[in-house]
């Protein structure tokens, strides 16, 4: 019988508080040549696809701009669109916001990405409804939160609209007969509704797969939804089998009641890895990293975060804080997914305080803890049958695998885990297809 | 100097060449005009001639044959494009010296997307990045977007600058666009990136800077998301035809093209041009101005005229320019490009009737003209685009003096 195969793909880090800058190992974030680095390797890996994230503000807390991790990114789609130079196969996906975006534009610029790679485009729509981030942007952009599915959704169909308004037979380039376009109405499309008025003819001929890969995240009941009726991939948060497969099984039997089928909705979580010789050395690495990931400056803005207070002068290595989070008046961080994360901060504060004092944790040790992400820890082997395990169980399809050094912090799961991967028979040792739908399994 | 005492040379690239039927031409390669490796070949082409830069036109509309035809209203033509900030990027990575300058569309864009996507350019360009921004008033270009209403365009305006029109707004709100890009390429330091270990800190926000720019149509906040690019500024550019345009070019560019069509009239457009310069009190800085010509280039000033009329006739009509059309010898193009340098045009910008027989011509046949009159480089003389045009990395705006 034949194994499921995994899907993997790598993530370059953006902003975030798991990339280890101080490591020797650690290079730019923001020179061309570390996207070239972690893609070839993804490519050598015989990855599915390469991963950009995105942000539209710089962050900031407590009215400063946030500056103890990385900060500092590229444009998705020019660092993407270069990527497709030093690369063949590599699926190439990029987040872009559906809210500070127009359909035309960012239809036009997926469609010219798809035709420039031959292929390999994917787009990970996301919504912010933020006026923070709308400062930056000539239009505001802020939304009400009860919106932003129904823009996003609305978005993403306008542009498939847009792709679809080419079959792909038109330009038949007859310099005899002297016809450039068969069909004098390609590209031809209107759009009417509350987000879009809009009508014209779309100048991008249809690419190779017609449309890029969409992928999507979103946790809650209408994310998950708007996935099920129009993603091809998506971002789970679940990597450990029970709620991986509740997730998986939740998320899949969404999609009948949308003529899909359940392999026409790939499902990947993010997973950090943390490999050694053995089992016990991966462990003394992952802990020797979480200390790097989480100083006392870091665990203190963590905290702030919840509390919603100013705490500099909490020392990080004592117990947590004795008064409640503030609920009410402005937030310290605002725009950050983490502070979202916590409706409730009291709740949450209460939940902390159990756990420290139940396992004796200082503050930092604490926000260690608390802010630990799936991750893949052991030799190679372990970490091979524990992915391999998770896929085959059904509790993902694969994994969107974030290395905590860039741009080298995959080259060693490539070299141990890859190669395990494939003796089990679960994971490709060549590319059979060159488009991304293909890699995905997904049809055209 | 490495380039002589002659002027600089860009060519523009658009789709099979600038004229309609150049796409039916033998060598043309009208099937591929939507791949990487078209592209990427032209651009090859051109940095083995050793010239200053690429410009890849665009439009958010499809082609059409005149200012005031309906886009994509013949199918005799090439129809449909790809987005050309993608297409320089995409090209990066296959070149080494030859500077990069797409169109971008600046009515219906955003600033901060722009801004960041063109410093990307610069970064995986190592310093080779430019863009040439282009206002789009046209109402099909309006209605791909369904958000904004214009008044009546009205070509007479352009030659009024301090009369207020509709023109006149979308051409302020240009250079309001390229403030903004400006200031958010400064909005980080050189050295903003610290990573110190002792502190924790890998930014010092002190030197991350809010741009907090107000103007008439739009306001941003800053500061960029993507750090100050290898260039510091990378270059920009504008096609100015009339008074309002040189206007907009004198704010906010370091290359202004335009469209002489003898040598007198160059002299009195780069006047033009300087006064508006001296008006937005940019004296001292270098506008460099370049001299659009399309041309059509052979052994024979005949053989080229045979060739454009076989082009026409394929046409059905002759083909005209908004820019002088060159039809010739490589050498009677430098000699007019020698005589109208003394104009004032520091460069020129050639436009190829027919890709690649025209673009080929410049590169092996006008370079190694000009260069045997000592007016052309034979080596890049160096890595920038800045440099390339003897512009100075620009002092950051915002740093402590």
């Amino acid at each position: 019988m034949t194994r499921k195969q995994i899907h993997l793909a790598a993530h370059f880090p953006g902003v975030n508080n798991t990339t280890v800058w101080s490591d020797p190992e650690a290079g730019s974030h923001i020179e061309f040549s570390s996207f070239v680095k972690l893609a070839q390797t993804a490519e050598r890996a015989k990855f599915d696809f390469f991963f950009l994230a995105e942000g539209l503000r710089l962050r900031e807390q407590g009215g400063q701009i946030y500056d103890l991790d990385v900060v500092g990114r590229p444009d998705t789609f020019t660092v993407l669109s270069a990527l497709a130079a030093v690369t063949e196969r590599l699926g190439l996906a990029g987040t872009i916001n559906s809210t500070f975006n127009e359909p035309f534009e960012v239809a036009r610029q997926f469609a010219s990405l798809d035709h420039l790679s031959a292929g390999r485009a994917a787009w990970n729509v996301v919504t912010s409804w933020d006026a923070f981030t709308g400062e930056n942007f000539r239009r505001g952009g802020f939304l009400p939160n009860d919106q932003r599915y129904e823009r996003a959704e609305t978005f993403l169909r306008t542009a498939w609209e847009l792709f679809d308004s080419w079959r792909g037979d038109e330009v038949v380039a007859d310099a005899d007969a002297g016809v450039f376009l068969r069909d004098p109405e390609a590209g031809a499309f209107a759009h009417h509704d509350a987000h879009f008025d809009i009508e014209g003819r779309f100048p991008v001929p249809r690419s190779p797969q017609g449309r890029p890969v969409i992928i999507q995240a979103g946790d809650s009941d209408e994310g998950r939804e708007f996935a099920a009726a129009t993603a091809d991939a998506i971002f789970s948060r679940y990597g450990t089998l029970e709620a991986g497969q509740a997730f998986y099984s939740d998320v899949k039997g969404r999609l009948a009641k949308y003529g899909r089928k359940p392999e026409q909705l790939v499902i990947l979580p993010a997973a950090t890895f943390v490999l050694g010789d053995t089992d016990a050395d991966a462990h003394e690495r992952a802990h020797v990293v979480r200390r790097q990931q989480v100083s006392g400056q870091t665990a203190i803005k963590f905290l702030e975060q919840v509390w919603n207070t100013d705490l500099s002068a909490h020392d990080p290595d004592g117990p947590l804080p004795s008064t409640d989070p503030v609920v009410d008046g402005s937030t310290i961080a605002p725009g950050r997914a983490s502070v979202r994360m916590y409706r409730d901060p009291i709740a949450t504060a209460r939940e902390w305080r159990q756990l420290a004092e139940a396992k004796n944790l200082s503050t930092r040790d604490l926000i260690i803890e608390v802010t630990g992400r799936q991750t893949f820890i052991g030799s190679p082997s372990t970490v091979a049958a524990a992915i391999d395990d998770l896929v085959q169980a059904d509790a993902s399809d694969g994994f969107i695998l974030v290395p905590h050094v860039t741009p080298g912090g995959l080259d060693e799961f490539a070299d141990t885990v890859v190669p395990l991967l494939q003796e089990r028979g679960s994971f490709r040792t060549e590319y059979t297809g060159t488009t991304l739908r293909e890699h995905l399994g997904l049809e055209a | 100097m490495a380039s002589g005492t002659g002027p600089r040379i860009a060519v523009a690239l658009d789709g099979a060449g600038w004229h309609p039927a150049a796409w039916r031409e033998a060598g043309a390669r009208p099937r591929e005009l939507f791949t990487a490796g078209y592209w990427a070949g032209l651009v090859q082409e051109a940095e083995a001639g050793k010239l200053d830069f690429v410009t890849f036109e665009d439009s958010l509309a499809l082609q059409s044959v005149s200012p005031i035809g309906r886009p994509g209203e013949r199918t005799d033509i090439v129809q449909g494009r790809l987005d050309a900030v993608l297409v320089a990027a995409r090209v990066a990575p296959l070149t080494s010296r030859i500077g990069l300058v797409p169109t971008a569309v600046v009515t219906h864009t955003e600033p901060f997307h722009l801004s960041k996507a063109i410093a990307t350019l610069d970064y995986v360009s190592s310093g080779r990045a430019g863009v040439r921004v282009q206002v789009a008033g046209r109402p099909d270009d309006n209605r791909h977007f369904g958000r904004r209403e214009f008044g009546e365009f009205r070509l007479e305006d352009s030659a009024e600058p301090d009369k207020p029109s509709p023109l006149a707004d979308l051409f302020d709100e240009a250079a309001d666009y390229v403030e903004v890009l400006r200031r958010l390429w400064d909005s980080w330091e050189d050295d903003a990136e610290i990573r110190d270990v002792a502190t924790g800190r890998f930014v010092d926000r002190e030197k991350l800077h809010y741009i907090d720019f107000e103007g008439r149509w739009f306001s941003v906040k800053g500061p960029s998301i993507t750090p100050r690019p290898p260039q510091g500024q990378p270059l920009v550019s504008a096609l100015a035809h009339a008074a309002i345009p040189y206007r907009l070019a004198a704010r906010s560019a370091d290359v202004v093209y335009v469209t002489p069509f003898d040598r007198g009239q160059a002299g009195a457009i780069v006047a033009a041009v300087r006064e508006e310069q001296e008006k937005a009190g940019r004296g001292g800085e270098t506008l460099h101005v370049f001299g659009d010509v399309v041309v059509f280039l052979d052994e024979t000033e005949q053989a080229a005229a045979d060739r454009k009329a076989r082009l026409d006739d394929r046409f059905g009509a002759p083909f005209t320019s908004d820019a002088h059309v060159f039809t010739g010898t490589p050498a009677g193009l430098a000699d007019l490009l020698l005589d109208w340098q003394q104009a004032g045009l520091s460069g020129f910008r050639l436009r190829p009737g027919a890709v690649p027989h025209d673009l080929t011509a410049v590169t092996r046949g006008l370079v190694p003209e000009l260069r045997s009159r000592g007016a052309f480089r034979t080596e890049y003389e160096a890595s920038t685009l800045r440099g390339l045009l003897g512009l100075s990395r620009p002092a950051n705006r915002y740093a402590a003096v």
